[in-house]
């Protein structure tokens, strides 16, 4: 029997804020258990949330981004539990009333354009985070992480395959990024997913019973936890049973997800307008405000650089996909004015060093003006294409200015033609054989003769005029 | 609609509360009485009003987003049942 998957995402950001959504408490990643807290986001009796007007700013902006309808009409919402990473016993939530409506995100998979719908946005805090302690067997909390502010971005069940899925969440990411609204480091959990999988035999046309599967935090992992679940949905039906609604937890080290305990009335959050917080009234003004502000967006800057600059549309996908490279990129561009060369040294060598080095495109330090330096260097012949990748290295690990390292370790090229002329003749005379040989027919020998050339002059010559100087040479014999 | 006891539990189920047998029926009695006076609300034509969420006409009360100094975390810490190492310290949640 031949199975369809069927999926949407709910997708939480954490927003780059400096403090959380109701306290001034700061966000900051990594500080020391509850040293980031206060009355109000650890639920103190007696205090009172006061919104961060930064964070409805980003909601809105975001919801721009992705072809939302704001709403302007705004409230808050109770959604209640009880559980200890919440102190106050619910989390304040937009359940009626989200803040933005009905965009779309359009990806692209094997050639083939989709939009993917996105049914909300709504504005939430996050929650404490548990550590467990198995010394004491018992679980500790800190509450540093409760109340930062986070968007909820919910799909439409539009997704058939896992390829669309990280599709999505690559174009989603680079855009909170581009807009700059959320840093989307994975691994820090400031982006998370959720997935609702279901599956259903080909020419049933209801969608089958659901899965939920949370906070997964990568992008293999997800396309892992994908496949791993549609298989095991599909084997409970293929054996006559039935697939349970429910939440399951995705092991990526042991490649299988299992049921997390479903406690009884889980799903009843009675949630209810949030007392505490008054409404928000979002202008036309306000909204066309901050769509003055935003800047080019993923799929815009990737169309002008293939109108623009001609460059290829693999290469530019790569680039415009990350706004640090982007930043290279238009960096480099302003001082060289050589777009096809910035491209190809990103594409090359800056892409090759982040690899190799295991550096993200966001922790690459060199200041991009200098990668435009360098290649005007190499346009102006002061170095040759060798040299340039030497002095790159240097520049991706120590972010050294190309014109001073290549002035202070002397690695200008030979520029004076007498200079090269001098070497090519001592060459020429201490290999008697190989110049015999040339002269015999073997065109190949001449390789070995430029490179002794090149190797007296330390490399530091213009390979083309190394050739042509060794072939006159050769052809006075 | 009235509230009956399969209701009643479920509700002190989901407000973690433990009733004792004459406590039960007493909030039964309340609970029914709060509904009875919803259903009188209920009478009302309220079709012509919008819903309101909140009594007074204030919108839009914002923060600037500026990190203020967070609590010190002993006083924090200092009405909690038990703590361990600046966190404090629960019941196992983890399965």
């Amino acid at each position: 029997m031949e199975f369809l998957t069927t999926m949407g995402l709910e997708v939480h950001c954490e927003l780059s804020t400096k403090t959380k959504i109701f306290c001034s408490c700061s966000t900051e990643f990594g500080g020391e258990p509850n040293t980031h807290v206060c009355e109000v986001c650890t639920g103190m009796p007696g205090s009172l949330p006061v919104l961060n007007e930064q964070v409805v700013e980003y909601a809105i902006r975001t919801g721009l981004a992705t072809n939302c309808t704001i709403t302007q009409y705004n409230k808050f919402d109770r959604k209640n539990y009880f559980y200890p990473d919440l102190p106050k016993a619910y989390q304040v939530s937009q359940l009626y009333l989200p803040i933005c409506q009905n965009g779309h995100i359009d990806i692209e998979v094997n050639g083939v354009k989709k939009a993917i719908r996105i049914k909300e946005i709504h504005m939430e805090e996050d929650a404490g985070k548990l550590i467990h302690d198995p010394w004491d067997d018992c679980t500790l909390v800190d509450y540093n992480r409760c109340g930062v502010p986070l968007l909820e971005i919910v799909s439409e069940p539009d997704f058939e395959s896992g390829e669309e899925v990280i599709a999505y969440l690559t174009k989603l990411k680079s855009i909170l990024q581009y807009i700059d609204v959320s840093d989307c480091k994975m691994e820090q959990g400031s982006l998370r997913a959720d997935v609702n999988l279901s599956v259903r035999p080909v020419g049933q046309t209801e969608l089958g019973t659901r899965t939920e599967m949370k906070n997964i935090n990568s992008f293999k992992a997800i396309a892992r936890a994908i496949e791993g679940e549609r298989k095991r949905q599909i084997e409970v039906i293929t054996e006559g049973k039935k697939v349970v609604q429910e939440t399951r937890r995705w092991d990526d080290n042991k490649g299988a997800s299992y049921a997390m305990r479903s406690k009884e009335n889980a799903q009843d959050y009675r949630y209810f307008p949030e007392p505490d917080l008054v409404p928000i009234e979002i202008s036309d003004e306000w909204i066309e405000r901050v769509r003055q502000s935003l800047p080019e967006l993923p799929t815009e800057k990737k169309e002008r650089y293939i109108s623009e600059y001609g460059l290829p549309e693999y290469d530019v996908d790569i680039i415009t996909g990350s706004k640090f490279l982007v930043k290279i990129f238009e960096k480099a561009l302003e001082v060289c004015g050589e777009p096809k060369e910035v491209s190809n040294w990103i594409m090359g060598e800056v892409l090759r060093m982040a690899s190799e080095t295991g550096t993200e495109p966001e922790d690459i330090k060199f200041d991009p003006e200098n990668l435009g330096k360098l290649i005007l260097l190499v346009k102006k012949k002061t170095i040759n294409r060798n040299t340039a990748k030497e002095v790159f290295e240097k520049m991706f690990t120590d972010n050294v200015d190309p014109e001073k390292y290549i002035k202070d370790n002397g690695l200008e090229m030979v520029t004076d033609d007498g200079a090269v002329l001098a070497v090519v003749k001592a060459v020429i005379e201490a290999n008697p054989k190989a110049v015999a040989e040339f002269k015999g027919g073997s065109a190949k020998v001449k390789g070995f003769i430029v490179g002794q050339c090149m190797k007296q002059l330390k490399g530091k010559a213009d390979p083309s005029v190394v050739n042509k100087i060794i072939l006159e040479e050769l052809d006075k014999i | 609609m009235l509230i009956n006891d399969e209701m009643i539990d479920y509700i002190s189920e989901l407000a973690r509360l433990k009733l004792r047998d004459d406590e039960r029926e007493s909030a039964k009695n309340e609970i029914n009485k709060i509904i009875d006076y919803m259903d009188t609300l209920n009478q009302l034509d309220t079709s012509e009003i919008e819903a309101m969420s909140h009594a007074f006409p204030v919108k839009n009360v914002f923060r600037k987003d500026e990190v203020m100094p967070s609590k010190d975390r002993d006083d924090i810490l200092l009405n909690a049942p038990d703590k361990k190492d600046g966190a404090f310290k629960v019941p196992k949640t983890f399965e």
